[in-house]
């Protein structure tokens, strides 16, 4: 019954997402100097760091008072989740040399949910680059433009900028909650990063939540859904 | 240079050192079944877990506000199946919506 997906499906998808997740960076480079960081520091992070829960992660800290290496380290254990994007994406892109370099950049949470849920391994590349450079172009601009409206946009809340960012991670763990071993797995997550969010410091309970429930996972969840036992 | 500037930079470093390691490693560690199930398991529980401490923490306290209204009109959209951008607005305007009502 269903139709094959067509490149072009593929590339409107990854446009629309691209488009749609690039213009929070609005909300970025806002929350950047609101938070003390420099117009240039705002950008510096997105061109340079371009992980945008990451790069949330690091103003979380620096506006709470916290010492930005403690942000940087947040943000960087929060970067970890990219390491097993690329794990993923490598068969799928099989990148070499300064090919492999370049594509590193793009490897985000966005540019690999674009991609893995392609079957056609063409269009899962497909889906990655236009996904992760069309977020990149956009990302880079709004950055720069929130960070010159800065304060004159005000509180960010008033748009509801915070519930699109809290919308943008549901969007994103949607796909992947295809079990009801990954449903109960979030769940675990949720409810522990919630309970360790008075006790830990900022972008603690994000990395203890997900580590908790790797584990739990890898020691409960059965690796093949049937039983290979004899 | 300033400590931020110093913050800054080990972000940068940091995060792009992590996903060229990503693109690096061997394909005999790849291939290793622990390796591929906790790549499964890694975005869920980090997703989810940004999924809450994004909605309903401010600082260190866990609060809820219009934030949930939002993330309620996201998820039914989500099951709609309708696409991200125009998800990702409904759920802004409607959490916009609610504390312009004082919610």
């Amino acid at each position: 019954m269903s139709e094959p997906t067509s490149d072009r499906t593929v590339i409107a998808d990854s446009l629309g997402v691209g488009v749609g997740v690039g213009l929070y960076g609005v909300s970025f480079g806002a929350l950047a100097t609101t938070s003390g960081l420099s117009v240039l520091q705002a950008c510096a992070l997105s061109l340079l760091a371009f992980t945008g829960a990451s790069q949330f992660a690091f103003l979380g800290v620096v506006a709470a008072g916290g010492a930005p290496a403690t942000g940087a380290l947040t943000a960087v254990l929060l970067g970890v989740r990219n390491t097993f994007y690329g794990i993923t994406l490598a068969p799928v892109l099989k990148v070499r040399g300064l090919r492999r370099w370049a594509t590193a950049h793009v490897v985000i949470d966005e540019s690999t949910a674009m991609s893995v849920v392609r079957a056609d391994p063409r269009q899962a590349r497909l889906g990655f680059y236009w996904t992760g450079l069309t977020i990149f172009a956009i990302w880079n601009l709004t950055t720069l433009l929130g960070a010159l409206a800065g304060e004159r946009i005000g509180d960010p809340r008033t748009i509801g900028l915070d519930a699109a960012v809290a919308a943008a991670f549901l969007g994103l763990l949607w796909p992947r909650l295809d079990s009801p071993a990954s449903r109960l797995l979030a769940l675990l997550a949720a409810a522990v990063a919630l309970g360790l969010v008075p006790l830990t410091p900022a972008g603690a309970p994000i990395i203890i939540g997900g580590i908790v429930a790797v584990l739990v996972g890898l020691r409960f969840v059965p690796s093949t859904p049937r039983s290979d036992d004899e | 240079m300033s400590e931020l500037w110093w913050g800054v930079l080990m972000v940068a470093i940091g995060c792009y050192g992590l996903k060229l390691l990503g693109l690096s490693v061997p394909e005999r560690v790849l291939e290793h079944p622990l390796t591929v199930r906790a790549a499964a398991f890694i975005p869920v529980g980090l997703l989810a877990a940004l999924v809450v401490v994004q909605g309903f923490t401010d600082g260190s306290r866990v609060v809820v506000d219009a934030r949930l209204a939002g993330l309620v009109v996201a998820a039914v959209l989500l099951w709609r199946k309708v696409p991200f951008l125009p998800m990702l607005i409904a759920a802004a305007a409607t959490a916009a919506l609610v504390r312009a009502l004082g919610g």
